[in-house]
């Protein structure tokens, strides 16, 4: 597989602010990756790179295997793109405003008829694809940029974007003000988008749309990326938690390693266990004898705080 | 009306004269200075009292000058200062006052902040009323400013010209809150009473510059006003006559004015949902034609160019049937006849007049070019840019579609109010349509530094405003406080032939032409290289 997108020791920095410290991501072509971290830690600038709106201070970016920053006009013709916050001219109606995103989108090539779904397209748009997702999405398209609400204008970028049979989805939290049912549609777009084989950078902070859309996943802090692999993977760093009633004093525990915040009352056991050293605790309860065990595996947001709080932690020391 | 719908009052106040903190004692300081300051570059001019008297009637006489200043009242010193920048600095006062108004009132409802603050104890019509405090802090501090600057020549006079000035901007501080009732938009709330303004101007000027003479039959300086001039505001304000036998009953007319206006607008804002106007949104299309940046750049900006290309072509009009009655100066006093030819031009009276008109089109005619082409840093500012550029639209052609407006505009506008001189004067339509497009290297000059400052140095982008700004008050009131003439070139339009009239020379309007191309190909290679600001 290609990559869709390589970035290695990205730097960015405003004035005295280093929003980005040497960030690393690897996006291969035809996965959803989830695109995580804290606000502030530099997703939003590293987006803005990656569409050539920012340029690099230094670093490698490598962007449909091409420079986002020389060839950005060539590369978003096969890019769609939804900021966190859209914002919309006032007096356009929102079907004006989609219709010229892909219009934009495809300026100067060629009109490309009956390909992609069958339907007609004129610029970069889908016609047929347009008119379902408005109707799956319940957008009504003659009102005035204005006139819409949070959730709605996300709507006219989200109908824009996934209307257009574009190679690459750039997603900056597209859901923020969605309902939970257009939450499922916007679900929906992204999994029709990955099988038809497009790859799509999601950045998100709503972690049930990542667990449930991503193939991988890149977390990023302070403008470095901390951790990067697919869900499985990342479950595998953390630990389990472990409540067991044995039926004998449990012995060696403590010496275990990988064993953290043992608790021993009596008979009782509670712990939690760096997931790969599991096997070696679950022999030592078993040696006691082991009336009744639960096991919990770590969730995503546990997964995700550890990675954040860590970050409160460390700016907790810096201001002491 | 309960005091309940005023709950937060002087909260809001107070955050309106926080955020402006810096404007609005600039603009007092500006406005009032200017005034208070006139007394002294005045007397440098017109030393004596023969002297000033000689050019007050010299001065009226001269249909063009009144139609710019008004006629003299009075030849004292305060009358020749009142009637030399009351009416710019009431212009300046009211373009303050609506700025402010529509600020913390339209603006707060459409940015949607509106709606944080009216869910604490705020009162339905304390965002209105604190609005106007803040106008009534930024015009009772030029009053004041006025008023102690000139007590010097009369405590009478000064406070009464303090008062009138402020005045007139309190009369369009109500009209901008007025509008901003009406509409939902903060900039077409600006638009119509910035048109309102201009009205209240081309008003007065007409009517100034229509009465016959300036000195009435008894051999009294002003005489009477007609009946254009009492329709405007910035009448009432000449009107009250500072140190010319104060009228105080006209400053009574004003104050009913503002309350009139303060009673509509709080009658409306008491009835209409928080965001809503009274003109109504219609919905829009389903489907859209738009299919190119330039498209789009005329679709956001053909409204605005509209409206600028009616005001030259009324405001050609207006100033074209006061051409005849420019031929009728009394040019005995040397110094009046040398300011009059650096502002106008030294050949016949009435290419003088019309030099000076096409001059002051030209000048506004800069205002509109800064603004269009400064609208891609609105676009870049507000984060609509952002998804536009993330498409296949490069940076250069997205400018462009704007600035294509901003140049091939102030051309439009600027033909149009040539066209509508010439219509009204009847004659010289060749020559004075040239005139006017002979502006146009100096209005391009100013608006490629818009171009060059968003370019190269977006945060700094609305300096450009103030350059503008500094051009307009060098070539309206520069020339009659003898500023050497190394001042009045800091301003391109101070490099123009004064046409029509002398012979056309190309020199300058190829330099300056050449100029306005290099600082947008300045700007355009800024913009192509640095980041784009969100």
């Amino acid at each position: 597989m290609t990559k869709a997108i390589s970035i290695a020791g990205l730097h960015k920095s405003f004035g005295r602010t280093h929003a980005l410290d040497g960030l690393d991501l690897a996006v291969e072509t035809g996965e959803v990756h989830g695109f995580l971290g804290p606000n502030g830690a530099g997703k939003s600038t590293a987006i803005r790179v990656l569409l050539g709106l920012l340029r690099a201070d230094s670093g490698g970016v490598s962007l449909l295997g091409r420079n986002p920053w020389q060839d950005a006009v060539e590369l978003h013709r096969r890019i769609a793109y939804v900021p966190g916050d859209v914002t919309l001219w006032r007096n356009l109606s929102g079907g004006e405003i989609i219709d010229l995103y892909g219009k934009l989108r495809n300026e100067g090539r060629a009109k490309r008829v009956g390909q992609g779904g069958g339907g007609r397209r004129t610029g970069g748009l889908d016609r047929t694809k347009r008119a379902e997702l408005i109707e799956r999405f319940e957008l009504d398209p003659t009102k005035k940029g204005h006139t819409y609400s949070k959730g709605n204008r996300q709507k006219v970028a989200l109908v824009a974007a996934f209307a257009s049979d574009v190679d690459l989805y750039v997603l900056d939290e597209p859901t923020s003000g969605l309902d939970p049912l257009m939450e499922e549609v916007f679900q929906s777009c992204v999994q029709e988008a990955r099988d038809r084989g497009r790859t799509v950078l999601l950045s998100s902070h709503i972690l049930s749309e990542v667990e449930s859309l991503c193939d991988r996943v890149s977390i990023v802090r302070k403008g470095r990326t901390v951790e990067s692999g697919s869900l499985a993977d990342l479950r595998h760093l953390t630990r389990t938690s472990v409540t067991a009633e044995l039926a004998a004093a449990p012995n060696g525990l403590a010496h275990l390693p990988g064993v953290h915040g043992l608790d021993v009352q009596g008979l009782r056991v509670r712990l939690q266990v760096d997931t790969d050293k599991l096997d070696a605790v679950l022999r030592s309860l078993t040696a006691s004898g082991v009336r009744s065990l639960t096991s919990t595996p770590p969730t995503l947001e546990e997964l995700f705080l550890r990675h954040y709080e860590d970050e409160h932690l460390a700016n907790g020391v810096a201001a002491s | 009306m309960s005091t309940v719908t005023l709950a937060g009052t002087t909260t809001l106040t107070r955050l309106a004269l926080r955020r402006d903190r810096l404007m609005i004692p600039l603009w007092a300081l500006v406005t009032g200075g200017l005034v208070a300051s006139g007394a002294g570059s005045l007397e440098s001019l017109y030393g004596t009292a023969a002297e000033r008297a000689r050019a007050a009637a010299s001065m009226t006489a001269n249909s063009s000058m009144r139609a710019l200043y008004g006629p003299v009242f009075d030849d004292s010193l305060g009358g020749l200062v009142a009637w030399r920048f009351g009416t710019f600095a009431a212009v300046l006062a009211a373009v303050a006052s609506l700025i402010v108004v529509v600020r913390h009132t339209r603006e707060e409802e459409e940015t949607g902040r509106q709606e944080m603050l009216s869910a604490g104890a705020v009162g339905r019509r304390a965002p209105l009323t604190a609005a106007l405090l803040a106008a009534l802090v930024v015009n009772a501090a030029v009053a004041l400013i006025v008023t102690a600057g000139l007590a010097g020549q009369g405590a009478a006079g000064a406070l009464a010209l303090g008062l009138a000035i402020g005045g007139t901007g309190m009369v369009f501080a109500t009209t901008a809150a007025l509008a901003a009732q009406l509409t939902e938009s903060a900039r077409l709330a600006k638009g119509l009473t910035g048109a309102a303004v201009g009205l209240a101007f081309v008003l007065r000027a007409a009517g100034d510059s229509g009465t016959a003479g300036g000195t009435s039959q008894d051999g009294v300086l002003g005489g009477g006003s007609s009946v254009l001039t009492w329709l405007s505001p910035i009448g009432w304000a000449e009107n009250v006559r500072a140190f010319a036998g104060e009228r105080w009953w006209v400053l009574l007319l004003i104050a009913a004015t503002v309350l009139l206006q303060t009673a509509a607008a709080y009658a409306l804002t008491g009835r209409r949902d928080v965001g809503a106007g009274f003109l109504a949104t219609r919905p829009g299309p389903p489907e859209g034609g738009l299919a190119t940046a330039g498209a789009l750049a005329w679709r956001l900006q053909r409204g605005t160019l509209l409206g600028w290309s009616l005001g030259f072509l009324l405001g050609g009009l207006a100033f074209g049937g006061m051409v005849e009655g420019a031929a009728d100066i009394v040019g005995d006093n040397e110094k009046a006849r040398q300011i009059f030819e650096r502002m106008g031009g030294q050949s016949a009276l009435t290419d003088a007049f019309l030099a000076t008109m096409v001059s002051l089109f030209g000048m506004v005619a800069a205002l509109f070019a800064v603004g269009s082409a400064l609208r891609p840093h609105g676009e870049e500012t507000s984060g609509r840019a952002e998804p536009l550029l993330a498409n296949a639209l490069g940076r250069i052609r997205w400018a462009a579609g704007h600035l294509l407006i901003a140049f091939g505009g102030s051309a439009l506008i600027l033909a149009l109010s040539g066209i509508g001189l010439a219509l009204s004067y009847g004659r010289d339509a060749g020559p004075i349509l040239g005139a006017s497009l002979a502006q146009l290297p100096a209005v391009w000059t100013l608006a490629g530094l818009a171009v060059l400052l968003w370019g190269a140095a977006p945060k700094a982008a609305t300096a450009a405003w103030g350059a503008a700004g500094l051009c307009l008050a060098l070539g309206w009131i520069g020339p009659a406080l003898d500023l050497p003439q190394a001042a009045l070139n800091l301003s391109p339009f101070g490099h123009l032939p004064k046409l029509p009239g002398p012979e056309m020379t190309w020199t300058p309007v190829l330099a300056l032409t050449a100029l306005a191309a290099a600082l947008v190909t300045a700007g355009l290679a800024g913009l192509r290289r640095r980041d784009m600001i969100s």
